[in-house]
């Protein structure tokens, strides 16, 4: 039985068919949309590589199945630069020199961008660390991370 | 993972007419369940998404002064609801405390309670588990021993319940409310989960069909809202199971105890309730010794499954400290890192 759903993803309305249901919102996007800048780690929702935002908030894509998804606006790393350049926490984990090898870095970059909408760390680092936990570093840029989510959220906060 | 059929239900009643049939398992925000299948421990012929079933998802605070919260409603919604949080802070400090912000997002409040044992033994395929497979045995008997149970396991089972939300949710008398095939009922979310016994593929009091609607806390609940800690223990800083938990509040005059709630996280295979204890507190002044006395109260029936005797000390420990920052007053916003030992707040 074949499933059919529609998703706004970046913006732009999207019609799916899945042959499938096992097919989670991640495999969606990497296998069958092109959209590779969501990573699979772990694929069991403990590493964070594969963070997206799913109707306002940060998820696990790999724990999402994309039948259930149905009708849902969906923001990856793909659609967060703007015509006018970076979004702010692009530019900031640049600035900040928050990541190494980059492989979790668009996780990183997008669990920020879903905690900064939160709005329940505040400029607190410890806060910020906590709300990050969910995001594995293995190459340990942990300390540059938290300094461009406070620095993206303050740049944010100005320009608001 | 294996191949299932996927129906999306409309209605409650819906719901429980498909989740009915052999094989089918409800599916909300997926986040046990899915990982789950990836490892083929659980291999359901039908997912019922009742992700978005009309009027599961509401915070609803009661005129007699109680709360229902919907079975949809995501971790995080609740933690962060400031009403709830001033009311219950025992409870939003738990949620906050308990897995990622990710996860607390996508997760449900009834898939919390509903969430399986993360027993390495029982997540392991290749290893002998009696919740799995009934009769094939327990490899964690004489395995790697340092988080299992120490308080109501048996031989067939020394697993533990992994929740922190529903520590104090039993500890302040919550209520699952259920629909199913036989019609509603109000099940004690004390009563809901079962000790393993010689059945420990049973894990919930819940027939087939039936659906978690709501979980309720009474108005009694929130007379301890001034003086509620939720602690907890864990292998790193934020984002781990608890090795133990406590969710202790007071309800306190002139620095004498006039009631108490004390519960306990991943000692057993259920949020464990101390009524003795508890009741021992009462008409007691506020104090270490007290405290103490109740603690030990609390796990005099404990006993280690193998090779963690600790967990019962560290967990008279922990319930003298939550009682002690409890006697001291809520938090009028979760720490840092919410119900954290390490907190200096």
């Amino acid at each position: 039985m074949s499933h059919s759903l529609t998703l706004t993803i970046n913006g732009t309305r999207q019609d799916v068919t899945l042959d499938d249901p096992r097919v989670t919102l991640l495999d969606l996007l990497r296998e069958r949309l092109d959209l590779t800048g969501t990573k699979k780690g772990c694929d069991r929702g403990q590493c964070g590589a594969c963070t997206v935002i799913l109707d306002g908030r940060r998820i696990n894509s790999c724990l999402t199945l994309a039948v259930s998804c149905t009708g849902s606006e969906v923001l990856t790393i793909e659609g967060l630069a703007q015509s006018d350049g970076l979004h702010p926490v692009q530019a900031a984990f640049i600035e900040h020199d928050a990541l190494q090898c980059g492989f979790c870095t668009p996780g990183q970059i997008m669990s920020a961008v879903g905690l900064i909408m939160e709005g329940q760390a505040g400029n607190d680092a410890e806060r910020v660390r906590e709300a990050m936990s969910g995001n594995l570093c293995r190459c340990g840029a942990y300390a540059g991370i938290t300094q461009a989510v406070l620095a993206a959220q303050a740049r944010i906060g100005e320009a608001a | 993972m294996n191949l299932f059929e996927y129906q999306r239900a409309a209605t409650v009643a819906q719901a429980v007419a498909s989740g009915e049939s052999e094989g089918a398992v409800f599916l909300a925000g997926g986040t046990n369940l899915l990982d789950l299948m990836k490892g083929n421990l659980v291999r359901p012929a039908r997912l019922v998404d009742i992700s978005r079933l009309p009027g599961l998802d509401a915070i609803e605070f009661l005129p007699d002064g109680g709360v229902r919260v919907g079975a949809t409603v995501r971790n995080s919604d609740l933690a962060h609801d400031k009403k709830f949080a001033k009311l219950f802070p025992a409870v939003a400090e738990a949620l906050l405390s308990g897995a990622s912000a990710q996860l607390r997002n996508a997760a449900t409040v009834a898939g919390n309670v509903m969430q399986r044992t993360r027993c390495p033994y029982f997540y392991d395929a290749a290893s002998a588990c009696n919740k799995r497979e009934p009769g094939a045995g327990c490899d964690a008997r004489g395995g790697h021993t340092r988080l299992q149970a120490v308080l109501g396991w048996s031989e067939h089972c020394i697993a533990t319940h992994p929740s922190d939300f529903c520590v104090p949710l039993v500890a302040f008398d919550a209520v699952a409310e259920i629909d199913g095939p036989q019609g509603r009922r109000d099940v004690a979310l004390e009563t809901l989960f079962l000790l393993p016994g010689d059945t420990p593929h049973r894990e919930t009091v819940l027939a087939a069909g039936e659906l978690i609607t709501a979980i309720r806390l009474p108005a009694e609940a929130a007379g301890f809202a001034g003086h509620a800690r939720y602690m907890k223990i864990r292998d790193r800083t934020s984002y781990a199971f608890a090795v133990v938990s406590v969710a202790a509040g007071l309800r306190i005059d002139d620095d004498r105890i006039v009631e108490a709630r004390l519960a306990f996280g991943g000692v057993a295979l259920k949020p464990w309730r101390a009524r003795e204890a508890e009741s021992a507190l009462v008409d007691r002044q506020v104090g270490r010794d007290t405290f103490a006395e109740a603690a030990a109260l609390a796990l005099r029936d404990a006993k280690p499954s193998g090779q963690n005797d600790f967990k019962i000390e560290l967990a008279r420990r922990l319930a003298v400290r939550a009682l002690t920052l409890a006697a001291a007053g809520s938090l009028a916003r979760s720490a840092p890192l919410p119900a954290s030992v390490v907190n200096l707040v």
